[in-house]
């Protein structure tokens, strides 16, 4: 019996509970166990990873029920792609929260960190739509908690926002499963598909909008235009580890939709054919467009970055509508990227800010920071290339991807278009604000206020990881041949899903 | 050499200078240097080779499913550009060390620079159009750090980024130029591409390709209309300007053009768009470099002109004009570089570059002067310098080329513009060199040392021998253009080709351009009194616009209202749920509807009077919150109606715990809710709200009326509830064993919930808002009576009632209705009902376990309830059960699915207690005077307690 599949869930769970019964008043231990936990589960991903690779789909049956009966965990290369990409991100942001001593600043820090990464890597390992549903509601709640730590009045009503708001989507979430299980009277994904596939016409109406509220539900978390709304000022005042984060919690909402919508509702299926794809694309093409005004207009860094994560959506959100096997590979390049060029710029918004005393992290000429404002310079450029799409880093790589891929739509002027011209605007605001924090800047007060101590300089860890988070934008450009291979085999085997299907539910159940 | 190593090495040289200026500014420069002059030794070694004809290759497959690949390869156009790129750029980098001054951080310069370099390397040596654009993007990007460079300066900052919209603009466009040309080619690969000519201009898709590309080219080599940009990137350091903006960056338009020459030249919209605008930009900037006192200005629309002049000759198709326009990339390179260097000089040496304030200063600096005259007159094209041989080749084409079918509007143009510029070249020297020496320059001149003359000295030379002895560059040129046009073109390099249209041109040009320049002052008097449109204030505020149009639409739409965030969700949902309905098919009604009893309808009628009373009174808070109590006992009745009594039974107490909480948190809210929308929106949200309603009841009336298509999943289950899971309650047995792991996410959920509120509540006990909250005065009087002793009291004797019963509930769960989390539920409310009655200090100094701890460890009992299957070699959560008999007992069952539901009990109760001490932390203060006694009044007491604290 092969029990590493659940390990990414009951070791954060396990790690989480040990910390709030045991050591919830020492912040030392805290870090020390869980940043171990985290480090364990990011090997225990690249071991699932490379189990993954070969192509086999293995199938975990929790309480020995077989599938549809019981809940399944399957892990084939895509869920085992989110796993590397989920628990290397969170080792980083980690140890940034530590190294910028983020996770002082409030209670349970750690313990949140963990059931956030049960919650999100139960989520990517499941094999059915309600136990989904389970896992998105403790990734919703861990995120919450993680969101509003730390307090403050700003940070705590745009926490309210977040929830409120996907509250909302999650009890379209229960519309949905309810409305499936009505028609189809299963809830494991593989059954779904095969009973789908198999559903008369007769039954068009209701599995479509079963389909399309679920569409939406997942829309909601991957920040799609107009269902966006929680995002900005949520992932702007949220603390900066966490908003680093979080650039994971969006690509949850994308890699549900490409779960769902090549296993369950495959574009080549009839009946759902032409009640999502008409409106995806546009939608997509909106949020870049929207998310790329944003960078533009925005006065804050951590907002700018906010829409510029909404903007990345944008182009990955393009990708995935486009629903061929080749844009897949693209939209999941675009996903790695665009989770590590998002967590950088947080980071480094925060660094920034660490240093500008009153100016904070407004987009206004202030005092030079005393020290480093050279490599958070750099940083920030590098990291607004990768965002922007411009070469030596990923995102050039992944633009290249999605546009190559869309070269077969129908639709490939106005992808084009939108694409490469918020490429621009994106530029054109990415540089503004740089220019505007790391170059104009007037010497500082010679005479400082006495209250005011002197600006807090982040640490040395805290500036590492700073650092660290761009080295995959630079791996992923380098080695974006053997990557791209790995997701090549990835989409063709999500394209193919009849291998999935049947190690679900062929698996041999109950030794009864 | 290998082409990487060339390509790679001002890439990893770069990070050298910023680390060696700790070594001092020599140590710094000289290793750039050293970079920057293996590098070029590396291309020299692999020289004869190319000269011989041959091209080399390197390649490395980089992404391969793009057709993205680390291709290189080496000939004479590579050659020719590789060749100036790096040995300009060290002349430069020379040049540099004593340009810059002791405040200028060096090391970051040169590490620009390099970066620079190796980009423009990388450009002019990819044999992948999509590498080349790496490069191209590249270029742009370490431009703008070199034009910023002096980015406390303000025309420094606007400058780069105005480099960086156009370059970029260009850049972005080329992307879907080259993409569109792969695809028409099927290759990426230079080599490949360019042995397709018919094919790529048989497609429609050509013209597209063709002006996307060419939109990338002109905004990199500064063509009309994109011309703009140039003069702003003088505010960088004048060895930026020599390099980038004269000798390379904006050849990079050029050399592209160049390099495609061979597939998409040759086409009546190449010659329009090229030749034209190259004539255009010619003529324009030429016009505008005369009236510029700014000198680097001055040079910088000269390099404008320049740019147009090989742009035209290359949009001519011919051959002889390619050739023409390969030799002029060279003399430009060098003559130009120099001027700037001058430029530069003057203004290092006499704080100013404004001609105005200049004149005389040949006496001064007599070097100075000596480098200027000999590169401005051959940028004037005047004979025996290399700029006279290019511009007669120019002439001599533009005279037989006719525009529409227009025979002497090229030539009478391209005159002009040789005219025009032999009139700024000479005012160069007029204006700055000439003329009385004048008493008021801002510093006393004087030759700079020679490590700054050294550079531009060095420029002369090719300026001169090739002037005077032509043939020195026929084999150069002839390699490069064979690289372009595709066969040596056997060119022969002479000063005197006899009595040919060109020369006469030639005259009239230099004849012309003197006459012009003495009447320069006047002219320019005119040209600053007519107006024109400034790009810079049209760009500016075309930016300033969109960031403004971009704060306005965002802040517009995100104003932070979640009422509206709400609605437009609402809207989205239902609209789209329409659309997907409206398209599908859907059958019969398969199920008959049924009775309706009196029960049900009262129970109907009760819900919708007490909603409708809801939305009526709900700004009242109190109330609302009874009338959603009676909401949840329907909605609890209706469970058990539809004979769910496990839901009704969870339902129930949840509905009372909720209810608990919620009465505590109205504690810290005003009373009534004060309207914050005007009427109209209130209809708004009403109209969307009804329609998601509706929306919702529709959808599930549609389905509660038709069977499932195919048999469900619970027909499974209730088979093997008793057999496979050994309880009766199929509804138990899918929380704790079937579906234990959703129970086991939904716990956490619980668990984390519970936390989140003590970690608000905990970043809310410093706040302002406590403060406010506490001292705040209540609207009507409290009850005297905090604790009253009817509800100590009754609530001690319910207490072991309470957990007996949540203890019954709890053992019976897994074959009646009931399990752990009723048990936790009811188990809660026993204890809240203490807290209640006794106030929350007293209850909690009687409570020894923190409720954290049984979070947690509810939490662990249910994962090591789980974790404890691995033992049996079975997966998580597997349960397993037997039937015991302990006499006297009868026969009782034991499962491991009660360790997990005892799990899930811990948690209930954990979670609901947190939730409470958490908020009931809130209300407490510091000085709150704590009854040490259970009740407030007690006949038992002798007298009323002294109220402790």
């Amino acid at each position: 019996m092969n029990h590493w599949l659940i390990v990414p869930v009951v070791l954060p769970a396990t790690l989480a509970a040990l910390t709030v019964l045991m050591f919830r008043h020492h912040l030392f231990l805290q870090r020390v166990f869980s940043t171990t936990g985290t480090a364990a589960l990011f090997l225990i991903s690249l071991g699932l990873m490379v189990r993954a690779g070969g192509g086999a789909v293995e199938v975990y049956e929790l309480g020995n029920w077989p599938a549809p009966f019981g809940i399944v965990l399957v892990l084939d290369r895509l869920a085992a792609i989110m796993l590397v990409l989920t628990t290397l991100l969170a080792l980083m942001t980690q140890l940034y929260a530590i190294g910028s001593g983020w996770d002082a600043r409030g209670k349970h820090f750690h313990a949140l960190y963990q059931f956030q990464l049960m919650g999100i890597l139960g989520a990517f390992l499941t094999g059915d739509a309600f136990n989904l549903f389970v896992f998105f509601e403790v990734l919703l709640i861990a995120s919450y908690g993680l969101m509003i730590h730390g307090g403050g009045a700003r940070r705590l009503r745009a926490g309210t926002q977040y929830v409120i708001y996907n509250l909302l989507g999650s009890t379209l979430f229960l519309f949905a499963l309810g409305t499936l299980y009505a028609v189809t009277g299963t809830l494991n994904m593989a059954d779904l598909a095969v009973r789908v596939a198999e559903l008369g016409p007769d039954h068009s109406a209701l599995i479509r909008v079963a389909a399309v509220m679920l569409l939406l539900v997942f829309c909601v978390k991957a920040a799609l235009l107009p269902l966006h709304f929680w995002l900005p000022e949520s992932y702007a005042n949220a603390p900066a580890p966490v908003a680093s984060l979080f650039a994971i919690m969006t690509k949850v909402g994308a890699y549900s939709i490409i779960r769902v919508y090549t296993l369950v509702f495959p574009p080549s299926l009839p009946a759902t054919a032409d009640s999502f794809g008409v409106w995806l694309l546009p939608a997509a093409l909106l949020t870049l467009i929207f998310g790329t005004i944003g960078i533009l207009g925005a006065h804050r860094l951590t907002r700018l970055v906010a829409f510029a994560a909404i903007a990345s959506m944008g182009t990955l959100l393009t990708a995935i509508s486009l629903f061929t096997e080749q844009a897949m590979t693209a939209a999941l390049y675009y996903t790695l990227h665009s989770t590590f060029a998002t967590a950088a710029l947080f980071v480094i918004a925060d660094l920034v800010r660490a240093g500008r005393r009153d100016a904070d992290d407004l987009i206004t000429p202030a005092p030079a920071p005393p020290a480093r404002n050279g490599l958070l310079a750099a940083l920030f450029f590098a990291a607004a290339i990768a965002m922007t799409g411009m070469p030596p880093l990923s995102g050039f790589a992944g633009k290249l991807l999605v546009l190559d891929a869309a070269r077969a739509a129908l639709a490939m002027g106005p992808i084009w278009a939108a694409v490469l011209i918020s490429s621009l605007v994106a530029i054109i605001g990415f540089a503004r604000a740089g220019s505007t924090v790391f170059w104009k800047t007037h010497p500082p007060d010679p005479n400082p206020a006495p209250d005011e101590g002197p600006p807090r300089t982040p640490g040395a860890l805290a500036l590492v990881t700073g650092c660290a988070l761009i080295a995959p934008l630079i791996l992923l450009s380098v080695f974006a041949g053997p990557v791209t291979g790995y997701l090549a085999d990835t989409s063709a085997q999500l394209y193919a899903p009849q291998g999935y299907i049947s190690a679900v539910l062929h698996t041999p159940g109950v030794a009864e | 050499m290998s082409l990487f190593l060339i390509v790679l090495l001002p890439f990893a040289g770069a990070l050298l200078p910023g680390l060696l200026i700790r070594a001092g500014r020599n140590v710094c420069a000289a290793t750039t240097g050293a970079v920057t002059a293996t590098a070029l030794l590396g291309l020299i070694v692999n020289a004869p080779a190319v000269m011989r004809g041959q091209s080399l290759t390197a390649r490395l497959d980089w992404l391969p499913a793009l057709g993205l690949n680390a291709n290189f390869h080496l000939d004479g156009l590579g050659l020719l550009f590789a060749g100036l790129i790096l040995g300009i750029g060290l002349l430069i980098i020379l040049y540099a060390r004593f340009y810059l001054s002791r405040e200028d951080p060096m090391g970051r310069f040169y590490t620009f620079l390099l970066l620079f370099q190796g980009a423009m390397v990388g450009i002019v040596l990819s044999d992948n159009i999509l590498l080349l654009l790496v490069f191209w993007e590249l270029t742009s990007l370490s431009s703008f750090l070199l034009i910023g460079y002096w980015s406390h300066l303000p025309e420094s900052r606007q400058g780069a980024r105005m480099a960086l919209t156009v370059t970029g603009t260009g850049g972005l466009a080329m992307i879907a130029g080259m993409l569109i040309l792969g695809n028409l080619a099927d290759s990426y690969d230079l080599s490949v591409i360019l042995t397709r000519k018919e094919t790529i201009q048989a497609s429609s898709l050509y013209p597209l390709a063709l002006v996307l590309i060419l939109a990338g080219c002109f905004t990199k080599s500064a063509q009309f209309p994109f011309h703009f940009w140039l003069p702003h990137a003088m505010a960088a350091p004048t060895p930026v300007s020599a390099y980038l903006h004269s000798a390379t960056m904006v050849k990079a338009g050029l050399f592209l053009m160049a390099r495609l020459w061979p597939v998409l030249s040759g086409t009546p919209e190449w010659f329009y768009i090229v030749a034209t605008t190259g004539l255009v930009t010619m003529v324009l900037g030429a016009l505008i470099a005369l009236f510029k006192d700014d000198l680097k200005a001055l040079l910088a629309f000269s390099t404008v002109s320049h740019l147009g002049l090989i742009t035209m000759l290359l949009g001519f198709g011919t051959k002889g004009a390619a050739v023409a326009a390969v030799f002029h990339i060279i003399n430009h390179a060098s003559f130009k570089a120099a001027l700037f260097m001058t430029a530069g000089i003057i203004d290092h040496e006499t704080h100013t570059r404004d001609a105005q304030r200049l004149g005389g200063l040949r006496r001064l600096m007599p070097v100075t002067f000596a480098i200027a005259t000999i590169t401005a007159l051959s940028m004037a094209g005047l004979p025996f310098l290399n700029g006279f041989l290019s511009k007669e080749m120019m002439l001599e084409e533009a005279a037989h080329t006719a525009w529409l079918g227009n025979p002497w509007l090229v030539p009478a143009l391209a005159t002009a513009g040789a005219l025009l510029s032999v009139a700024y070249s000479l005012r160069y020297l007029v204006h700055v060199f000439l003329g009385p020496e004048r008493d008021d320059y801002p510093t006393r001149p004087h030759d700079p040392g020679f490590g700054m003359w050294a550079a531009p000295a060095l420029l002369v030379v090719p300026v001169i021998v090739i002037g005077i002895y032509p043939a020195v560059a026929e084999a150069l040129v002839n390699t490069t253009a064979t690289a372009v046009i595709g066969q040596d073109p056997h060119v022969h390099l002479k000063i005197w080709h006899g009595l040919t249209p060109a020369l006469f041109l030639s005259v009239v040009a230099v004849a012309g351009g003197a006459l012009l320049l003495s009447v320069q002052r006047p002219l320019a008097r005119l040209w600053d009194s007519t107006p024109r449109p400034e790009a810079k204030t049209m760009f500016d505020a075309a930016i300033a616009g969109l960031a403004g149009l971009g704060n306005r639409v965002t802040d517009g739409l995100h104003n932070g209202a979640i009422t509206r965030y709400a609605a437009i969700f609402m809207v989205t949902v239902v609209a789209v749920g329409w659309h997907a309905y409206g398209g599908g098919a859907l059958g019969a009604e398969t199920r008959a509807l049924s009775q309706i009893s009196p029960v049900a309808w009262i129970g109907w009628a009760v819900l919708v009077i007490a909603t409708l009373g809801l939305i009526r009174y709900h700004r009242n808070r109190l109330r609302a919150l009874v009338l959603m109590g009676v909401i949840g006992l329907i909605v609890s009745i209706s469970f058990n109606y539809l004979s769910a009594p496990d839901l009704a039974l969870t339902q129930l107490s949840v509905e009372v715990v909720t209810i608990i909480l919620l009465l505590l948190a109205l504690n810290f809210l005003p009373e009534i809710t004060p309207p914050e929308t005007p009427p109209l929106r209130r209809m708004r949200d009403m109209t969307i709200a009804a329609a998601a309603g509706l929306g919702a009841g529709g959808l599930i009336y549609l389905l509660m009326t038709r069977d499932f298509v195919f048999g469900t999943i619970s027909d499974f289950h209730l088979t093997r509830s008793y057999k496979g899971g050994g309880g009766d309650n199929v509804v138990n047995v899918i929380l704790v064993d079937f579906r234990g792991y959703d129970t086991f996410g939904e716990i956490t959920v619980l668990g984390i919930a519970a936390i989140v509120i003590y970690a608000v509540t905990e970043a809310l006990l410093d706040s302002p808002v406590r403060r406010r909250l506490l001292h705040r005065q209540p609207g009507h009087a409290l009850a005297g009576d905090a604790h009253p002793m009817m509800m100590v009291i009754g609530t001690r004797v319910l207490m072991p009632i309470a957990l007996m019963v949540a203890a019954y509930i709890f053992l019976r769960g897994h074959n009646q209705p009931g399990g752990g989390f009723i048990a936790g539920l009811v188990a809660s409310i026993a204890l809240v009902m203490q807290y209640m009655a006794s106030g929350f200090a007293w209850a909690s100094e009687r409570q020894r376990y923190p409720y954290h701890g049984i979070i947690a460890a509810g939490v662990l009992l249910a994962t090591a309830t789980g974790v404890g299957s691995w033992l049996a070699d079975r997966p998580f959560l597997t349960s397993n059960f037997g039937y015991f008999r302990i006499p006297p007992l009868k026969e009782f069952e034991l499962a491991t699915a009660m360790g997990f539901d005892a799990g899930v009990f811990l948690v209930v109760v954990g979670a609901v207690m947190l939730a409470l001490e958490s908020i009931s932390r809130m209300a407490r203060r510091q000085d709150n005077e704590v009854s040490p006694y259970p009740m407030d009044i007690d006949p038992a007491r002798e007298t009323t307690p002294a109220k402790e604290t």
